[in-house]
């Protein structure tokens, strides 16, 4: 127990729980953004995919580290517009249009990347991201530039959000899109626009692992953090600082995890198949949605189409 | 520019509905075969023969098509009554290693059954592991409305990781020289040829008989009608006095079943045992291939031998013209999207807006 102690208070813990938490915390406010306007984003997982692959691929091609997060970001707005026309032009089943849009980003990143290198047996590197070690804080000084933008994203959003009349409208959209009308706001476009932006965070939460965690594409990287993310904006009920905090939690249990499995039997004092360790992470996403989902306060006009005319 | 619904679906609309739908994938998809550097017209002949184009192919894509019915019947009939059912995946695993565990030799000391208790006891274990594993998520949408999507998705990478737990641990084929794969099915519970010199077996009649099945269900019972009418308004089924969360019960445990037999049926019809990559996303595609049939029992199977087919002719095409397999994944995502935005237009006519 006291060797568990020590290993939570070590610093290396910290670092390895705000890197795992940082896709989390720019995907689930990608999530954030559409659902408050009411667009559910089943996309996310593939968007992640094709971020990770188009910003690498960027860099890989000569762009910069930047120059790639913003690749990223363009490609996760470009996939967005698409989730857009089909789930509220089109008023879409935005559960299938989602799952739509996964299953086409992921593939169309994984034969983009087979023609960019047919053979190659190692996967291609670049240099990543550095940490910021000029920063004075202790545990912030060993992340990346990408993880300090994630953070500032929390508090921005925020501020939008619940400061700005843009905001109010985004939010009037998700849950009264009659009365938005009514008072002259474009409900098609607000939720267009939301989607686009928010699609375009999930597009960085992808470049993060790809930039910064490692420096390679692989085909299964995303590997469900992206449904993670879907479960986290329930967990945080639709708030960005309870969001941040959801993504926290759920790096503190995957660097826990990680680590249990690295110290093998002794720390718990029983032995486990590596992959019970591995589930860890994903049942408390499900833990976390079923006891929030009790109380949370869901856009109410979350998943209804809007279709002026029709009730 | 606004959508305004057609009081009755265009005749015109829906003949051209699925040329459309066809007609825009394939535009997206030679696109992306010319970026790959490939001739489009001879990649698409070769595509279309390595799928339908001789015996083997033919009998390739009906061993492919097999567990794609199944689960493409699992996930039409949850969404039929609007449970989301992302789940197949994980209730196909399941169900694959619930028919190892009891039709299993275990070196052994598996079940001295004989065959013809053995085997149906093996088929209910494998669809009582999906449904099962499907109950959860009914349970809690139902009772606390989480949504189904996301517990089912999450499942699954649990499931699997399960699946790979059991291949390292207590179901481990021993002279498998560390190779993660189960241990073999008793020899007389494996499903038999069905056309000689092929990969096709009988689990393909197992597959279209339960097609019918549910198309009966669907059409003829009473139970059929609950599910079509919860999931055409499920409050106004509940005003009529329909017991709305029993039936989505019912259809949790039937589709997380059909999910769990796919998995029982590919591994008696092919390798005999489980790995961890039997199944290149057969629970995923099920959802498309249930969507293309529009959630008509029937044209799942339609639907099931189009896809198995792209797959399959993908596989051979990108050996002699070197595009990406992940072509076929492609086109089968194309499709879902175009599909879905060509039915719409059978309902929907576009109306210029009008100045106020």
């Amino acid at each position: 127990m006291t060797e568990l102690l020590e290993l939570l208070a070590a610093a290396p813990f910290w670092i390895s729980v705000l890197r795992v938490a940082t896709p989390l915390i720019l995907g689930t406010l990608g999530v954030l953004l559409c659902e408050r306007a009411g667009v559910l984003n089943l996309g996310i997982e593939g968007i992640m995919v094709a971020g990770a692959f188009a910003g690498w691929l960027a860099v890989h091609g000569g762009a910069s580290l930047w120059g790639g997060v913003a690749v990223a970001a363009l490609t996760g707005a470009l996939i967005g517009a698409l989730h857009g026309v089909l789930t509220v032009s089109l008023a879409l089943s935005q559960h299938v249009a989602g799952l739509g849009i996964t299953l086409l980003a992921t593939s169309l990143a994984s034969y983009a990347y087979r023609v960019s290198f047919p053979r190659v047996d190692t996967p291609p590197t670049i240099e990543p991201f550095a940490p910021m070690s000029w920063l004075p804080v202790p545990v912030l000084n060993a992340q990346t530039p990408l993880t300090g933008l994630a953070l500032l994203a929390v508090p921005l959003v925020g501020w939008v959000l619940y400061r700005t009349p843009l905001g109010l409208a985004l939010r009037t959209v998700g849950e009264n899109p009659a009365a938005a009308e009514g008072q002259g706001l474009s409900v098609a476009g607000l939720r267009i626009g939301a989607v686009v932006a928010g699609s375009a965070l999930m597009g960085v939460a992808g470049a993060f692992l790809t930039l910064a965690a490692f420096n390679a594409f692989f085909f299964n990287m995303v590997n469900g953090r992206g449904w993670v993310c879907v479960a986290l904006v329930v967990f945080a009920s639709w708030r960005p600082g309870q969001a941040l905090l959801g993504a926290l939690l759920f790096g503190f249990f995957d660097a826990l995890q990680l680590r249990l499995q690295q110290a093998g039997p002794g720390v718990l004092g029983i032995e486990l198949p590596y992959q019970f360790y591995l589930m860890l992470p994903y049942a408390m996403a499900i833990v976390a949605l079923v006891v929030m989902a009790r109380r949370a306060s869901t856009p109410q006009a979350l998943m209804k189409p809007y279709r002026k005319g029709e009730r | 520019m606004r959508l305004e619904r057609r009081t009755t679906p265009s005749r015109a609309a829906l003949l051209l509905a699925p040329v459309a739908a066809i007609a825009g994938t394939l535009l997206v998809a030679s696109l992306l075969v010319a970026w790959a550097g490939a001739p489009v017209a001879r990649a698409y002949a070769l595509l279309l023969e390595g799928g339908f184009g001789s015996r083997f192919a033919i009998t390739e894509t009906l061993t492919r098509a097999t567990p794609l019915i199944l689960t493409g019947l699992a996930a039409a009939v949850a969404f039929r009554a609007r449970l989301f059912n992302i789940g197949g995946e994980g209730q196909l695993y399941l169900g694959a290693l619930a028919a190892v565990a009891v039709g299993g030799m275990h070196g052994g000391a598996g079940f001295a059954l004989p065959a013809w208790l053995l085997f149906p006891a093996m088929m209910a274990a494998a669809a009582l592991a999906g449904a099962l594993l499907l109950l959860g998520p009914a349970l809690l949408k139902s009772r606390y409305g989480v949504d189904e999507v996301v517990t089912t998705l999450l499942l699954n990478f649990i499931v699997l990781l399960f699946v790979g737990a059991m291949l390292d641990g207590p179901m481990k084929d021993p002279s498998a020289m560390g190779w993660p794969q189960s241990v073999a099915l008793q020899e007389p519970l494996q499903l038999g040829r069905l056309v000689e010199r092929s990969r096709v077996h009988t689990g393909l009649l197992g597959a279209l008989a339960l097609a019918v099945l549910l198309w009966a269900l669907l059409a003829f019972t009473t139970l059929g009608f609950e599910i079509r009418a919860v999931g055409a308004n499920a409050r106004a089924a509940a005003f009529a006095g329909m017991p709305v969360t029993a039936v989505t019960v019912k259809v949790a445990l039937l589709s997380g079943a059909l999910a769990g037999l796919a998995g029982a049926v590919e591994v008696a019809g092919r390798a005999g045992y489980v790995t961890l990559d039997m199944s290149p996303g057969y629970g995923y595609s099920g959802i498309v291939i249930a969507m293309l049939a529009a959630l008509h029992p029937l044209a799942v199977v339609a639907a099931a031998v189009f896809v198995a087919g792209i797959l399959v002719g993908a596989d051979s095409m990108s050996r002699t013209v070197g595009v990406p397999t992940y072509i076929a994944d492609v086109i089968v995502a194309t499709a879902l999207i175009a599909v879905l935005v060509a039915t719409l237009f059978t309902q929907y006519r576009v109306r210029r807006a009008v100045a106020k």
